[in-house]
């Protein structure tokens, strides 16, 4: 049974994946729709970033992440390099926590 | 780009690490917990299929991570050129294309640039990720709460700083804010995956206004239509502030006119 859920879950997303890369050669797109491509990721990769910064579960997943991620994104803007992003958020996370926040 | 690479790598190993040790700790044997990062390698939805198994309901693991893993269509159609013309690269760069690979790869100008960055970024996430699962596999319950390090910011926060600079375009910045907002809103309503998919409406609508002015345009040159548009205006709007950034359009569309083309011939 196991198997089973690794195997269908492995087929279907390699399946995804897939059908994506190999359908890019078959459709023949128009320069505009061609261009619309990466806003539709970057809409997805957005939506999957702020779903991941704010939620857990459905619900709101406490103040400790969102801060982590703000002060992350902050920095970010402020073209701060990107090693640094990724430990200000972990660490400003991990911190708040150490102090209680949820 | 390496230390990049790297440092997203690195917290990947620890979350691979911690989904190594709660998927020992739910009762899956390590043979598949190491199986199901190397085949299926999508975080999001191994955490939740570990989670559905243990609660005994495998069809739903199944199905809740299809859905959450159906965003990996449309990411493949935007990297489909990037990945390489052969097939042996595509098939195989598909299977390493997740969230991450695609920011890392998409913040690149098209072009050799961006398709080292794939490459780079995707076989240096999967060692890590897998890395990662057999270590917290051996580990067990040595293996700490991701959460207790604050790894849980550190991915989002890398997606957004890498989408940062395709957000100056207009058009870019407007498609992914809606879809953060329509997503974040309709999660405590819908199962996982479906909100994230949702962010595809805006460019969609985007996508229809387009094919209608196309049609607007093309009625007036058949006929004396009042609504014909000027040609100028017909144009996809996000090319009115081309930057060197999001090189795309030039680079790109000369690049896959060729192959269209001998494609159609060769069909005949």
């Amino acid at each position: 049974m196991l198997i089973a859920v690794i195997l269908a879950l492995a087929v279907g997303t390699y399946g995804f994946r897939v059908a994506g890369v190999l359908l890019r050669d078959r459709l023949d797109l128009p320069a505009w729709a061609r261009q619309l491509l990466p806003v539709g990721a970057a809409a997805l990769l957005a939506a999957l970033a702020a779903t991941a910064a704010l939620t857990e579960v459905g619900r709101f997943a406490g103040w400790a992440r969102p801060a982590g991620v703000l002060v992350g994104v902050l920095l970010a803007w402020r073209r701060a390099p990107f090693v640094v992003v990724i430990l200000a958020a972990a660490g400003t996370a991990a911190l708040l926590r150490l102090l209680g926040a949820p | 780009m390496l230390r990049d690479v790297a440092a997203i790598g690195a917290a990947m190993v620890a979350v691979g690490a911690s989904f190594g040790a709660v998927a020992v700790a739910a009762g899956l044997p390590g043979w598949a917990v190491v199986a199901m990062s190397l085949l299926v390698y999508a975080g999001g939805a191994q955490f939740m299929a570990v989670g559905l198994v243990a609660a005994g309901s495998p069809v739903a693991a199944v199905l809740a991570g299809l859905l959450l893993n159906a965003r990996h269509l449309p990411f493949g159609l935007t990297l489909g050129d990037t990945i390489g013309r052969r097939l042996r690269h595509r098939l195989l760069g598909s299977h390493l294309m997740t969230d991450e690979a695609t920011a890392f790869t998409l913040a690149r100008p098209a072009g050799a640039v961006r398709r080292r960055a794939f490459w780079l970024a995707g076989i240096l996430l999967f060692l890590a990720w897998n890395a990662g699962t057999v270590l917290g596999v051996l580990a067990g319950g040595v293996v700490g709460d991701p959460a207790a390090l604050g790894l849980d910011a550190a991915f989002p926060a890398g997606l957004i700083a890498l989408l940062l600079p395709t957000l100056r375009d207009r058009d870019t910045r407007r498609a992914a804010v809606a879809g953060a907002v329509v997503a974040v809103l309709t999660t405590p309503l819908l199962p996982a995956g479906l909100p994230v998919l949702l962010a595809l409406a805006g460019p969609a609508l985007l996508a229809v206004r387009q094919l209608r002015r196309r049609a607007s345009v093309a009625a007036g040159e058949t006929g004396p239509s009042v609504t014909g548009d000027p040609v100028g205006s017909a144009q996809p709007r996000g090319e009115a502030d081309v930057r060197p950034a999001d090189a795309m359009p030039a680079e790109v569309v000369t690049a896959e006119v060729v192959p269209a083309g001998r494609k159609k011939e060769s069909s005949c």
